[in-house]
C-alpha cells in the first residue's frame, strides 16, 4: 500500500508532468486561460491517460515477449489515437452529459504529449499493471493540480494593469509557470 | 516559430548539444516525413488522414531511435523519452497538415529543411543561454575559466526545471519589443494563430 501511495506521490508531486517533466505544455500554456475550460481539460487527460495506461500495458508485455521493443512508439501513438476515438464513441451514445463537458478536449489529446510520455514511462518504468496504474493516476493528478493553479492565477493576471507591455501576454505566463515550478521544486528536497 | 512544439523546447534545452540534437533530429524527422506526406497526399483519404501522418512520421521518428541508440550513445541517453515524443510535437503535424498535404515534393521537403533548421536556431538560442547562465560554458567549452578566471558563479537554477520557463518568457518578451508590436501582432500572434492551427487541425480529426 505504502509503495502504491509513494508513486502516486512522486508521480503527482515530485516529478510534477507539467512543471518539471515539461510534457503536456501546449494545452498547460493553451487552455489554462479559463478556470472551466482548464477543469474540463484535465478531467479528459485524467481519463484518457488512465485508460491508455491500461491499454499499452498487456500490449508492451506482448511487443517485450516478441523483442519488438522498437516498435513501442508507432504502436502506442495507434492505440492512443484508437482509443481517444472509441472513447469519443461510446462517449457520445453512453453518456452524452460527460460527452458534453469532456468533448471538445477529446480530439486535442491525441497529440498531447503528456499521454503518450506517461505510457513510454511507465513501459520503460518495468511498473506492474497495478503500479502503471496508480503512476498514471499521479500523473494526471498533478496535471490537473498545475493546470488548474495555472488558471486561478491567469483569472487575476488578466486584470492586472501593470504588467510592462512586452511581457503581457505569452511571457508573464511564461514566468508564473517558472515561478510554479520552484515551488514545485520544493517537493523534490 | 518558437511557440511550436514547447515541450521539447523547455525540457532538452539545458546544455547547448542536447538542444541541437534534438533540433536536427526534428529536422531530420519534419524533411522525410513532409516528403513521404507529400509523395502520397493523392492517396491517403481525407477522413483518416490525420492518423497516417502519425503513423508516417512514428516510422522516422523509430528510425531515428534506432539511429541514435546506435552511433550517439551519449546524446542518445541524455533526450531519453524525449526522443519517441517527436511523434507528437505540433511542427511535424502542423506542417504536414499546413504545408506538405497540397503542395510538391520538392517543395515540402525544402520547406521541412527552414522550418527544421528555424526551429534547431530557436532550441539552440535557447540551450545556449541557459549553459551560459546554468553553468558557465558553452558545448562544453568553459567561457568562465577562459574570461572570468572563474569568479562567474554559476546559477543552476536556469539548468533545472524552472530556468526553462524563465528564459522562454525573457526570449518572448525580447521578440515582442524588438518587433515593436501593438497588441495582436508578433510573437503572441503568432503563437496564437500556430498554436490554434495546430489544435484546429486536431479538432478536424
Amino acid at each position: 500500500m505504502e509503495h502504491y501511495f509513494s508513486i502516486f506521490i512522486a508521480a503527482m508531486l515530485i516529478n510534477n508532468v507539467i512543471l518539471s517533466q515539461f510534457l503536456g505544455i501546449c494545452p498547460f500554456l493553451g487552455v489554462s486561460k479559463k478556470m472551466s475550460t482548464a477543469v474540463g481539460m484535465s478531467g479528459a487527460v485524467l481519463f484518457v491517460i488512465v485508460m491508455s495506461c491500461m491499454v499499452t500495458y498487456p500490449v508492451w508485455r506482448l511487443l517485450n515477449r516478441f523483442n519488438l521493443n522498437y516498435m513501442r512508439t508507432i504502436i502506442f501513438i495507434l492505440l492512443i489515437a484508437t482509443l481517444v476515438q472509441l472513447v469519443e464513441i461510446i462517449l457520445r451514445k453512453m453518456m452524452p452529459s460527460l460527452y458534453k463537458a469532456l468533448g471538445v478536449y477529446l480530439p486535442l489529446i491525441t497529440t498531447n504529449c503528456a499521454v503518450l510520455g506517461t505510457t513510454i514511462k511507465a513501459a520503460e518504468g518495468g511498473f506492474s499493471l497495478l503500479e502503471s496504474i496508480v503512476y498514471s493516476l499521479g500523473v494526471s493528478c498533478g496535471f490537473f493540480l498545475a493546470i488548474v493553479i495555472m488558471a486561478g492565477i491567469r483569472e487575476r493576471l488578466d486584470n492586472n494593469k501593470d504588467i510592462p507591455k512586452a511581457f503581457q501576454g505569452m511571457p508573464i505566463t511564461l514566468i508564473t509557470a517558472g515561478l510554479m515550478a520552484i515551488a514545485f521544486f520544493g517537493f523534490g528536497g | 516559430m518558437l511557440m511550436l512544439g514547447m515541450c521539447p523546447t523547455l525540457a532538452v534545452t539545458s546544455r547547448a548539444g542536447n538542444g541541437l540534437g534534438m533540433g536536427l533530429s526534428t529536422t531530420v524527422v519534419l524533411i522525410f516525413s513532409n516528403a513521404c506526406i507529400s509523395m502520397l497526399r493523392k492517396v491517403i483519404p481525407k477522413g483518416v488522414r490525420i492518423p497516417a501522418y502519425i503513423v508516417i512520421a512514428a516510422s522516422f521518428v523509430t528510425v531515428i531511435d534506432l539511429v541514435m541508440q546506435a552511433w550517439f550513445r551519449g546524446l542518445y541517453q541524455a533526450l531519453g523519452v524525449y526522443i519517441p515524443l517527436i511523434v507528437v510535437n505540433c511542427i511535424i503535424l502542423g506542417r504536414a497538415e499546413a504545408y506538405a498535404k497540397d503542395h510538391a515534393v520538392l517543395l515540402s521537403v525544402f520547406d521541412g529543411i527552414g522550418m527544421g533548421l528555424g526551429f534547431t536556431a530557436g532550441l539552440t538560442l535557447i540551450s545556449i543561454l541557459r549553459e551560459i547562465a546554468g553553468c558557465g560554458t558553452v558545448f562544453g567549452f568553459d567561457f568562465n575559466k577562459r574570461f572570468f578566471d572563474g569568479r562567474y558563479t554559476p546559477v543552476s537554477i536556469f539548468t533545472m526545471a524552472p530556468g526553462a520557463f524563465f528564459v522562454l518568457a525573457f526570449l518572448c518578451a525580447f521578440i515582442r519589443c524588438k518587433k515593436g508590436n501593438s497588441k495582436g501582432t508578433g510573437s503572441f500572434a503568432c503563437m496564437n494563430t500556430d498554436c490554434g492551427k495546430c489544435r484546429r487541425c486536431k479538432g478536424k480529426q
